[in-house]
């Protein structure tokens, strides 16, 4: 069940990058782009999905579990450190040089853009070196890292 | 689509929007789980600390698999606009994986599920990454110039 629901919330959410626009770099470029062709309807988006997500999971922690499976598994770190800093810091470069984020950049493979298979590929590089890099000092599940 | 939501993007941004918040909240309700989608592709990659493989997999399966029902529906193409420079590509897709793991989470996990959940970790972050992707614009398109 678990696995289904996954997918369908997969294309939900695909569905949202591709209707919104997110999926495409360059108006994301535009909508960071303030002093220049600034583009802000994704503020829209972003505003959107916070509100609707901070509304719905108020709804669903109303339950004491989930509906499928046996807790919530939310996210324990409270540290801001460099490493949280830093690492949102060095995103942001990334994000901003290119405009593709994790999700957009998945979604728009199914296109063939051959940019989009380069720059996924270079991400799961740069994933694999942060998590070689993680592991000996952290030790604990990384589910509780966001 | 873009015939549909070209004459106001403001709406279809925002519809895009609550379907991203959606897609979170009935991935937490059900599941559990908070829809970080670097989380979800960086633990595709080893050491494997839960059981929740099949379910990422499904849902990045989603996210791959909706514009291509998308277009097959509607029988019109997914315009992505994005740059083709490899360097810039490999330079940028290194920085937004590595900076997402080490941040713990990117756009959707800090950007929209934690700052949903006013988890103070996600605004700092989200904060950050914002800040430093206008500021990359910035210095590519009206600094460098391009």
């Amino acid at each position: 069940m678990q696995i289904m629901i996954s997918f369908v919330a997969g294309l939900l959410f695909s569905l949202g990058l591709l209707i919104s626009g997110l999926i495409n770099p360059a108006k994301v470029q535009n909508f960071l782009d303030l002093a220049g062709t600034w583009d802000p309807s994704l503020a829209f988006t972003m505003a959107a999905a916070i509100a609707t997500t901070t509304i719905g999971y108020r709804l669903a922690f109303r339950n004491s579990r989930p509906l499928f499976a046996d807790a919530f598994q939310l996210p324990i770190a409270k540290a801001i450190d460099v490493r949280l800093v830093g690492g949102a810091a060095v995103f942001g470069i990334g994000w901003g040089l290119i405009g593709f984020c994790p999700g957009p950049a998945v979604a728009a493979l199914s296109t063939g853009s051959t940019s989009a298979f380069i720059f996924v590929g270079a991400m799961l590089a740069g994933m694999f070196l942060a998590r070689t890099l993680e592991r000996p000092s952290s030790p604990s599940a990384p589910q509780t890292k966001i | 689509m873009d015939q549909i939501f070209a004459a106001n993007s403001t709406l279809a941004a925002t519809i895009g929007g609550v379907l991203i918040g959606l897609s979170a909240v009935l991935l937490m309700a059900t599941t559990g789980r908070i829809a970080g989608i670097s989380g979800f592709v960086s633990r595709l990659l080893p050491p494997y600390t839960d059981d929740g493989f099949l379910a990422r997999i499904a849902f990045i399966a989603g996210l791959v698999a909706a514009p291509l029902i998308y277009s097959f529906a509607t029988g019109s193409g997914i315009g992505i606009s994005v740059s083709s420079s490899v360097p810039l590509l490999i330079a940028a897709g290194l920085l937004v994986g590595f900076g997402a793991v080490r941040g713990g989470g990117c756009t959707s996990g800090h950007g929209v599920c934690g700052i949903a959940r006013l988890s103070p970790r996600s605004i700092v972050a989200t904060l950050v990454f914002m800040a430093t992707a206008v500021a990359t614009v910035f210095i590519a398109r009206h600094v460098i110039g391009g």
